[in-house]
């Protein structure tokens, strides 16, 4: 047999069994791993929302910014990462006909490097030593155990990065001229941008930890910054695209209908994997060490990644208009009652993308130099990645969960499940809007992120902000019923719901659409030009703050 | 690549917003010197006491109704921490940290910034309205951050 036979013949093979069960337990236990960071993250949050309000006082053996910092590593980084390599491994293992072996091994060896590293982190938060929050802004020191298990989880994305392109690869070879499917796409396009995005905190973490074994006496505190949110901005757009990919290839299918054009798809990826490094400049808008001239150039790169949102918001709309009509919704909106509204695998990610309306905006506003010293470090900007990553970023990956897990667990999505998870969608969004739009309010007051409940000595503005805070623990709590029936949810669909078989949703194209032009292949050339936009948007900012005098460690927790 | 004409409409409408926002932050930044706080100085975080202006923190009068403050920040404190101004006074703050990673925010004004350690900070606001303003650091430093803060107050 030829190659190219062998891979039809694979591909039956898939057909035929569902899907591969190797590479199933793979996804599967990063899944589990996925579901778990959220519970603990969910209740850690709880808590936090709870004392923020003044409502409950967190013991010191585990105080605010203990959990706090826990909160937010297991939540922006352990929960969103192990989701997004579980679920577009098991989107390679379907789109390309199953993992290649030794992919599947690197994606194992990537799982364990990231539990070690998880359990470095979370034991050094644990023990005290590590109150440092998810930025770890030196000079304030945490124990280079940290640090070392921050090595870790870059390392295993790395692994998982590489595997996934040796695979994409392997089919390209076998498949000569043809266009690696949609969903692979996207995946080669989020694990470029992890690698390329987590090359500036990697060199960050590795000039922290001489200096956190002591055998280097000071750190260049700006140039840490500056390399923490070339890689923390770069994982916002990391998850955003993960979320999209959905929105672009499962959500169509799900509702019936068929996907929006392929080429365009094809080309918001590539901008966004060129476009999003340097967007990392506008969380250091009010930050010394950067000229005025600079900020004002960030301020256009942040923005324009705007504009492959605008695509997609059109592609979406598009897609359900379409859809609507076709099944006979008539007159200007009357499409719009023709979706299944009654599916949690739309409602979720529908939801996902309306919010994204205001998530959007809200940033397209705060990206502004003026408008962002309106907001800087206030709870707004804590409401706004609550609406962006808390409701579109997760539901949408809840949303993928309720096919992707009894996919891969060869179970069955029933209808008691759609109901379950409807409710728990309902709740969920319910309390990110008392949370996100008590935290936009209070934060426009001033009302300042990372600081446990204080009053300032009882004065005027900071008591005027407690009404508002009451509301923030109101979301918080319904929240956390909305975290525990998520995880019974994901747990059932793992191991309990009825054997059966339950497809993994792709898109047909329109019969009439236009086909994606071959340069959209020419990975090489993406990330050249991502390199060189990385390279204008950094090497003149970083070469002024090079030699700023180096700060001392201090352990100020 | 062939869009639909409605998408061409919808991407040019946005992409107007985005560049009338460039347009506008550009003009307020550079037109009107509403620039984000930007200082370029650099000093050595280890010798801030050492190191002029900050080798004597206070307010100074720097002109008709315009006073510089020169401003140390530390875990979990401001110095000087206290400040009185008559109303309509337009201040200047040069600021550094001594210690860790802060911010200022004077809540009800415009001034937020990131005072790190080895730059100096600089940041003006004019005070018309008499009142007491709360100062806070708005970056996590520590244990007692949440205490950290000081007023203004303006007669």
């Amino acid at each position: 047999m030829d190659l190219a036979e062998k891979n039809v013949f694979h591909h039956k093979i898939t057909e035929a069994l569902g899907v591969n069960a190797k590479d199933a337990t793979l996804s599967l236990t990063f899944l589990v791993v996925s579901f778990t960071a959220l519970l603990i993250g969910g209740v850690l949050g709880l808590l936090q929302g709870l004392n923020r309000a003044g409502l409950f006082e967190l013991p010191s053996w585990f105080d605010y910014y203990q959990t706090l910092t826990a909160h937010g590593i297991l939540l922006l980084l352990v929960f969103t990462t192990t989701f997004a390599v579980g679920y577009f491994y098991a989107a390679l293992s379907h789109t390309l006909g199953g993992l290649l072996p030794k992919v599947r091994n690197m994606g194992w060896i990537a799982f364990g490097c990231m539990v070690i590293g998880v359990v470095f982190v979370a034991a050094t938060i644990i023990a005290g030593e590590a109150s440092v929050m998810f930025t770890f802004y030196p000079p304030m020191q945490a124990s280079p155990w940290f640090y070392i298990g921050l090595v870790f989880l870059v390392v295993g994305i790395w692994i998982a990065a590489f595997g996934a392109f040796i695979n994409v690869a392997h089919w390209r070879k076998n498949h000569k001229g043809q266009h690696i499917p949609l969903l692979a796409f996207f995946a080669t396009g989020v694990f470029v941008m992890l690698v390329f995005g987590s090359i500036g905190v990697a060199v960050e973490v590795l000039t922290l930890i001489p200096w956190a074994f002591g055998w280097k006496e000071t750190i260049n505190v700006m140039l840490s910054r500056t390399l923490f949110w070339s890689f923390g901005h770069t994982l916002v757009n990391i998850w955003y695209l993960t979320a999209i990919s959905a929105w672009y290839v499962a959500v169509p299918k799900i509702i019936g209908g068929k996907g929006f054009s392929d080429a365009l798809t094809r080309l918001v990826v590539i901008l966004l994997v060129i476009l999003n490094i340097p967007g990392g400049f506008h969380h250091q808008i009010v930050d010394p060490g950067i000229t005025e001239s600079w900020k004002f150039i960030h301020v256009f790169m942040s923005l324009s990644i705007g504009f492959p949102s605008l695509m997609t918001a059109f592609a979406m709309f598009a897609v359900f208009e379409r859809t609507g009509r076709r099944k006979g919704g008539k007159g200007l909106l009357g499409w719009f009652k023709k979706l299944p509204w009654g599916d949690v695998r739309f409602l979720a990610p529908f939801i996902a993308m309306a919010a994204f309306i205001p998530g959007g905006a809200g940033g397209i506003a705060q990206t502004n130099n003026q408008l962002n010293q309106v907001v800087h470090n206030s709870l707004w900007v804590v409401g706004h990645f609550h609406l962006t990553v808390g409701v579109t970023v997760a539901l949408t990956f809840f949303g993928i969960s309720y096919w992707l897990i009894p996919y891969l667990s060869k179970r069955k999505f029933t209808p008691q499940i759609n109901r379950l998870g409807i409710i728990q969608t309902i709740l969920w969004t319910v309390g990110m809007l008392f949370m996100a739009g008590s935290m936009h309010a209070v934060g426009l007051l001033g009302s300042p992120r990372r600081t446990s409940y204080t009053t300032y000595g009882d004065h005027q503005a900071a008591l005027s902000w407690d009404p508002y805070l009451i509301f923030l623990a109101i979301g918080g709590t319904l929240l956390i019923v909305a975290v525990l029936l998520m995880v019974y949810i994901a747990v059932h669909l793992m191991f309990f719901a009825p054997k059966g078989k339950t497809e993994f949703p792709i898109a047909e194209q329109e019969a009439d659409a236009y086909p994606a032009p071959k340069w959209t292949e020419r990975w090489g050339l993406t990330i050249v030009l991502l390199i060189a936009i990385v390279a204008m948007g950094y090497v003149v900012p970083i070469i002024e703050i090079l030699d700023v005098p180096g700060s001392p460690p201090f352990i100020t927790w | 690549m062939k869009l639909h004409r409605a998408e061409e409409i919808w991407l040019i409408v946005g992409v107007g917003i985005i560049i009338l926002a460039m347009v506008f932050t550009g003009y307020q930044a550079f037109a009107h010197g509403m620039a984000p706080p930007s200082g370029m100085e650099t000093l050595d975080p280890q010798k801030v006491d050492e190191t002029a202006p900050f080798d004597n923190p206070g307010i100074f009068e720097v002109g008709a109704d315009e006073y510089e403050v020169v401003m140390t920040l530390e875990a979990f404190r401001f110095n000087p921490n206290e400040i009185e101004i008559p109303a309509g006074s337009e201040v200047h703050f040069t600021m550094t940290s001594k210690d860790v990673v802060h911010g200022i925010q004077v809540i009800g004004t415009n001034i937020n910034a990131m005072v790190t350690p080895g730059h100096v900070q600089r940041i003006s606001q004019k005070f018309d309205t008499p009142g007491e303003y709360l100062v806070i650091c708005n970056e996590y430093c520590g244990i007692g951050h949440q205490m950290m803060a000081m007023t203004i107050v303006v007669k």
